[in-house]
């Protein structure tokens, strides 16, 4: 899109452009993208790598370069691994979910269904909805003495969801797909409508029945989307703050909910380390790098 | 299609069942914020009295609810109007003018979607609250924000899908680059800026995070912020603290909801693909 349209313009009439006035305009977005995208990245690193701590306006004192001591700080934090075993939890719940879920909902969704906009703002409305409105709601439904324990009966768990070690960040999982799936399902609606329907009707006149052609011309049809869904799940996923900070009373029970960015807020704005608290966001977003290209490459294969 | 018919059924019933799972919350979240005491037990879920207003009132008298509204609103406005402004100015640089740089401008642009706000949050709380001293203010919390990249991206592919002629016309009758911009693409891209409200306005008016970080006192909080430090302080203390918290919930979520009811043509699935941060 952006080569074939480049190439296609008006020939450029001097170095600065037919319509120099271009620049003057794209300068807020620049500026903006110098002040809030490249300045911060380059002082994240930066404080990553220094003894850096909170000082009053105007204090000028050291901060020594300390090399990799915050990263062996946070590697060597039992939360920060824990944190991170968390995360693993919640990613091995949410993505099959969220990629089964969705592909089946859009797929059910997808041609000649009746009140078809009706089931699409349905899906739609939570993942429009503010994080800390529908924690509140489901705060209320698991709770101890909450509706899903009252339909549940003697199933219930003991402890309750939310103050269970082990159910915490289940729970946290199930709450997340439930939120984004709309954002998906329309994704993959999206996708549904370039798969060819000359293959469905080749594959029917085949005899391959519904579940039959669901595998073998739907699957691969949406292949990319589904790249595109695991990635951005995996992101959500690494993201997770509002979540355990509200729905666990700030990553509990003991610590079974915390997640990176959790410690991150903790160790770098309650507990003022702020070069700890950067040493864990680049581990966390060298992670996340690593499993989306883990996640684009298994997808390609398989 | 040709379906059989037992197919079909069955696509009924999951969608069905999917639908009900998605909507319950809300429907909790609305009847529980009007009732004197919400239910736990799933015999009383359709209640027939106990109908109030009190707990608006309660949630009122603890959290200043016009007050975090209008905080919400003021924020949202301000990302909205950077984003609309400077995201014109640049989509239509992007989309429609020939000038040095702008190749790199779509790269950086393409970078910045790249980069997460994990890794941002340290050195951006650093900077805007002790660098440039605007903790607990507006501009603190809109500047994060201030133009959306997705925007840019919208406009852009808006501005390259319009004829070409109209614009090498009005240039040929000596219009300015900004009178192009004001009297020919604007009013052509008029459902490109609904799109771009649309998917902006849930930014900010949802944010909770960054708002959180900066704003230490309660009378800049926006709802969002408000509403969880009331959840995670304050709740036990009050009488019926669920139907507050339910009532603070339903004030939260309604505007947005509302809006995208009224506006839901303008939002459709391709322009969220191009919304999908990456």
């Amino acid at each position: 899109m952006t080569s074939s349209s480049i190439a296609l313009r008006t020939p450029r009439r001097n170095w600065w452009g037919a319509q120099p006035i271009g620049s003057l305009f794209a300068l807020p977005y620049l500026v903006f993208v110098a002040v809030i995208f490249a300045y911060p990245l380059g002082f994240a690193v930066y404080i990553a790598f220094h003894d850096y701590f909170f000082t009053a306006p105007g204090v000028e004192v050291p901060k020594p370069f300390v090399g990799f001591d915050n990263f062996v700080t946070a590697l060597t934090d039992p939360q920060v691994l824990e944190s991170f075993r968390n995360t693993a939890v919640f990613l091995v719940i949410n993505v099959p979910l969220t990629v089964v879920l969705g592909l089946v909902l859009a797929t059910a969704l997808d041609a000649g269904v009746r009140w078809a906009s009706a089931y699409r703002i349905a899906f739609f409305v939570p993942y429009l909805t503010a994080s800390v409105s529908l924690v509140g709601v489901w705060m209320l439904l698991f709770s101890s003495g909450g509706l899903v324990n009252a339909v549940l009966g003697p199933l219930a768990p003991d402890p309750s969801w939310l103050v269970n070690p082990a159910l915490a960040m289940p729970t946290i999982a199930l709450y997340v797909t439930w939120k984004q799936l709309g954002f998906y399902i329309l994704l993959y609606l999206a996708a549904l409508q370039n798969v060819p329907r000359e293959l469905h009707e080749s594959a029917e006149t085949d005899g391959a029945n519904g579940w039959q052609r669901f595998l073998n011309v739907t699957v691969p049809g949406v292949r990319a989307t589904t790249t595109l869904v695991l990635i951005l799940a995996i992101i959500t996923g690494a993201n997770l703050f509002t979540e355990p900070y509200l729905l666990t009373n700030g990553g509990g029970p003991d610590g079974a909910s915390v997640t990176p960015v959790l410690l991150i807020y903790q160790r770098g704005i309650q507990q003022q380390n702020p070069d700890v608290a950067a040493a864990i966001g680049m581990i966390l977003v060298i992670v996340v790098g690593l499993l989306s290209l883990i996640a684009n490459r298994v997808n390609r294969e398989t | 299609m040709r379906q059989t018919s037992s197919l079909l059924w069955l696509r009924y019933v999951l969608l069905t069942i999917a639908a009900l799972m998605f909507a319950f919350p809300f429907y909790f979240m609305v009847v529980g914020a009007f009732q004197e005491n919400p239910t736990n037990t799933p015999d009383q879920l359709v209640p027939q009295s106990g109908w109030t207003t009190q707990n608006f009132t309660n949630i009122d008298s603890r959290i200043d609810l016009a007050g975090s509204l209008v905080n919400s609103l003021v924020f949202t406005a301000g990302v909205l109007l950077g984003t609309v402004v400077f995201g014109l100015l640049a989509g239509y640089a992007m989309g429609r003018l020939d000038f040095r740089g702008r190749g790199v401008t779509w790269v950086l642009m393409l970078l910045v979607q790249m980069v997460p706000f994990q890794l941002l949050m340290i050195p951006l709380y650093v900077q805007i609250t002790s660098s440039y001293g605007l903790g607990d203010t507006y501009l603190g919390m809109i500047l994060p924000f201030a133009i959306n990249t997705t925007a840019v991206f919208i406009f852009t592919q808006f501005f390259r899908a319009l004829p070409r002629e109209m614009f090498e016309a009005a240039r040929i009758d000596g219009a300015s680059e900004l009178r192009i911009l004001r009297s020919i693409a604007v009013p052509l891209v008029r459902p490109a800026i609904a799109t771009v409200v649309l998917v902006t306005f849930i930014g900010p008016w949802n944010e909770f995070l960054w708002p959180f970080l900066i704003t230490k006192d309660s009378s800049m909080q926006p709802l969002a912020v408000s509403l969880a430090n009331y959840i995670s302080n304050v709740a036990q203390s009050t009488s019926n603290a669920n139907g507050a918290i339910l009532a603070g919930a339903t004030a939260l979520a309604f505007p947005v909801v509302i809006l995208f009811c009224l506006f839901q043509r303008y939002f459709t699935a391709s322009d969220l693909g191009a919304a999908v941060k990456g």
